[in-house]
């Protein structure tokens, strides 16, 4: 009996002892992962860190896609219109009345939340499939509303609408490109923390247990409705600011920039990243922004070929992302 | 005494230095991309994505100038020419631009394609004092030097189009009665404007009807009969090829009789005037800068047959009846020249002061009286047209050639 105790009570120490270092592993790879975006600036040319500010957008948008798809189990091949939502609200803020940059961000966060939300009401009737259909109409529909003549006098029409390059502020020693590579991480950052706090919270345990069962959910008392149409509202406040950021990076918006081709570059990014982990979108950012140039490197003419053969190569190395793929390797690490 | 000769000797490493750096940074500012055996050039293309049918453009380019090396290069140096994929969509195209100026530091960026992407760069082109050559669009917003001095289109801009059907209008049917068939977005528009800057006072009188019509539209039959309705007997047909087939077809349906002009990015026989139907088409005015290879007038000519050469040697797989084909030949062509009359002063600022100065330079691809002309505050290389005619079978050029150029040609 008390050996039995003694033996329990060890096991749970060393099960807790494995937990803590892991723990503590994953903790260390963060800051490692940090630091190494926080120096690569310093050690690059001015487009690389044009380009690594680039794959960061990219995976906030993802981030903010995976809290849809990953953790609320929504599918969408629309989040292309959320992410040119939230770039013409920052160009139009930026041109049409002046205001610093920085403003962009609150603002082109709440309008995509409201009209996530509002996508999310209809939506609650449709199911994986069907629901991935109605948000490839709004993927495609999106660079038709924006040439509408209705809305030319704010959106410029097919011309788009020029931004300029904000400095550094403060006199701090930076480059354009560099501040706005911090500018952009900081964000990162603080999106990234609220979507972990929003996974581990009671909200974020709701709406993963509609995703898993939606009929024991519901009888648990979750209301299903108000917590889709929710997800759909966080999740396009994500990518609507990572849209703001794009556009104050890339200094240029035109509806050609947001087409049906940036919706699956998205999707593509969070599967490759791994669905549900949301450390992932750094992995889908990075795929959506340097496999083009390097499917080009091996032919120009077959470029979307290559691409093609590189994604069934990742997805048949990594058939759950590379999410699964460390998890997979820790596990081995483990057991060993 | 050995202090002073230290002081003097410090003082002349100095001075030494110092110019060395005002020359370094002169030349260094200057010459990027160009050194003593090759000049860096560097070209963004869709060869993705929805708009990959321009690429041959891009090949083109790149064929041409695998034969200016071949034949002992310009300047006596070699031309590499480096050319990147933007799937049409303008944040790539400024990725790509950027990698080509700061990464692959070309001395310049040539026939970059697309309205849309060809402004998402050139704010930042100018910013870096870095040659925008003879951008792939007809938008007539690529060539104001006082504001964008490093950007330069090349093809006759839509505005200049427009004027040249005024001045034909103006000279043949003073009385005419306009109606305005455009696509809404700033191509249909540049053609409207171009047209009513030409009629001058006129226009107000002369055009009786404008109809927009959207891309989204299914079709144009309604504006064509509101046009019809308004009494026009000239028929200004600004639409892109599908929608220009259903105006031309459309018109002869509803017994429109008045004299057709169609602007030159539908007048291809195959993809509008076969499918309006040939008889539907026949009168038809529209006007052209290059020679069109199928056309058998031009079976003998020494252009011609120069390009089909260069199509047999260089760029095999091409498509001879493609207007991508000539279109990249001849732009490249135009480039050939800007860097023959640069080899003096082979720096950015040399090449962008050649290009302005290109003075009545024939192409072998361009009719007889169609010339590039640039100065340094005329930055559309190409402003001439000639008329043409449809004759039921193939296009007939009639009339002199028409400026489309501000006023004093």
């Amino acid at each position: 009996m008390s050996l039995s105790e003694r033996e329990a009570t060890s096991l749970e120490a060393r099960e807790a002892g494995t937990a803590v270092r892991a723990t503590s592993a994953s903790a260390l790879a963060q800051v490692g992962v940090l630091a190494v975006l926080v120096v690569l600036p310093f050690v690059l040319s001015g487009f690389q860190v044009f380009q690594l500010n680039m794959m960061l957008i990219y995976a906030i948008a993802i981030l903010g896609l995976n809290l849809l798809t990953g953790i609320n189990g929504q599918f969408s091949l629309g989040h292309g219109a959320f992410y040119a939502a939230g770039a013409y609200v920052a160009a139009i803020i930026m041109d049409h009345f002046g205001l610093g940059y920085a403003w962009t961000i609150p603002a082109a966060g709440l309008v995509c939340f409201v009209i996530g939300f509002l996508f999310g009401l209809p939506a609650l009737r449709l199911e994986g499939i069907y629901l991935a259909l109605a948000t490839f109409a709004l993927a495609v529909a999106t660079p038709q509303f924006l040439k509408l003549s209705l809305l030319e006098e704010w959106t410029n029409g097919v011309q788009g609408i020029v931004i300029l390059k904000p400095d550094a502020p403060f006199g701090l020693p930076l480059t354009p490109d560099q501040w706005l590579y911090f500018f952009t991480l900081a964000i990162g950052l603080l999106l990234y923390w609220m979507a972990r706090n929003i996974v581990a919270s009671r909200s974020g345990r709701a709406l993963m247990a509609i995703r898993d069962n939606p009929i024991a959910a519901r009888s648990m008392g979750i209301n299903i409705a108000l917590y889709k149409a929710l997800a759909f509202g966080v999740s396009a406040l994500f990518t609507g600011i990572a849209g703001a950021l794009g556009a104050i990076v890339v200094q240029f918006v035109a509806p050609d920039s947001f087409g049906f081709v940036l919706s699956v570059a998205l999707l593509v990014g969070l599967v490759v990243g791994g669905v549900g982990w949301l450390p992932g979108a750094l992995v889908g950012g990075a795929f959506v922004v340097f496999v083009p140039n390097i499917a080009e490197e091996f032919s120009k003419g077959l470029s979307g070929a290559m691409y093609g053969v590189i994604l069934i190569l990742l997805i048949y190395l990594m058939p759950t992302g590379a999410g699964g793929l460390i998890r997979t390797i820790a596990d081995r690490m483990k057991r060993h | 005494m050995k202090t002073g000769n230290n002081m003097r000797h410090i003082r002349v490493v100095a001075v030494a230095a110092g110019i060395s750096m005002i020359a370094f940074a002169a030349s260094a500012a200057d010459t990027t991309g160009i050194t003593d055996t090759t000049i860096k050039i560097g070209n963004i293309m869709p060869y993705s994505g929805p708009a990959s049918a321009y690429s041959q453009i891009g090949k083109a380019d790149a064929a041409y100038f695998k034969m200016v090396n071949d034949n002992g290069g310009v300047c006596g140096r070699q031309i590499e020419f480096i050319s990147y994929d933007d799937g049409y969509s303008p944040p790539k195209t400024v990725e790509q631009a950027r990698k080509l100026v700061e990464s692959d530091q070309v001395a310049l960026i040539f026939n970059s394609l697309g309205t849309a992407t060809n402004s998402a760069i050139q704010k930042y082109m100018n910013a870096k004092q870095v040659p925008q050559l003879f951008v792939a669009t007809g938008a007539s917003k690529f060539g104001h030097p006082e504001e964008f001095p490093w950007t330069m289109g090349w093809q006759p801009d839509y505005v200049s189009e427009g004027k040249i059907y005024a001045r034909y209008l103006l000279e043949n049917m003073p009385d005419a009665k306009i109606g305005i068939l455009y696509q809404n977005d700033d191509y249909g528009q540049d053609y409207v404007n171009g047209l009513k800057e030409g009629l001058g006072d006129k226009a107000s009188s002369m055009i009786v009807a404008e109809q927009p019509y959207e891309t989204s539209d299914p079709t144009v039959d309604s504006q064509v009969i509101n046009l019809k309705a308004s009494g026009a007997n000239v028929f200004f047909n600004v639409a892109t090829p599908k929608f220009a087939a259903q105006a031309i077809k459309k018109a002869a349906e509803i017994g429109w009789d008045a004299t057709q002009l169609l602007n030159s990015v539908s007048n291809s026989v195959g993809s509008v005037l076969k499918p309006a139907g040939f008889d539907n088409s026949k009168g038809i005015i529209s006007a052209l800068y290059l020679k069109d290879p199928q056309d058998p007038q031009w079976k003998d000519d020494p252009g011609v047959k120069k390009w089909e050469a260069f199509m047999d040697k260089y760029y095999p797989d091409g498509d001879k009846t493609s207007s991508f084909t000539f279109y990249g030949y001849s732009v490249s062509q135009t480039l050939h020249k800007v860097l023959e009359g640069a080899c003096d002063d082979l720096t950015r600022e040399g090449i962008m002061k050649s290009a302005a100065n290109l003075k009545n330079v024939p192409l072998d691809m361009t009719p007889e009286g169609i010339l590039v002309d640039t100065g340094p505050d005329d930055y559309y290389p190409l402003q001439n047209m000639q008329l043409i005619k449809f004759d039921g079978e193939r296009w007939v050029p009639f009339g002199k050639v028409l400026s489309g150029a501000a006023e004093s040609n």
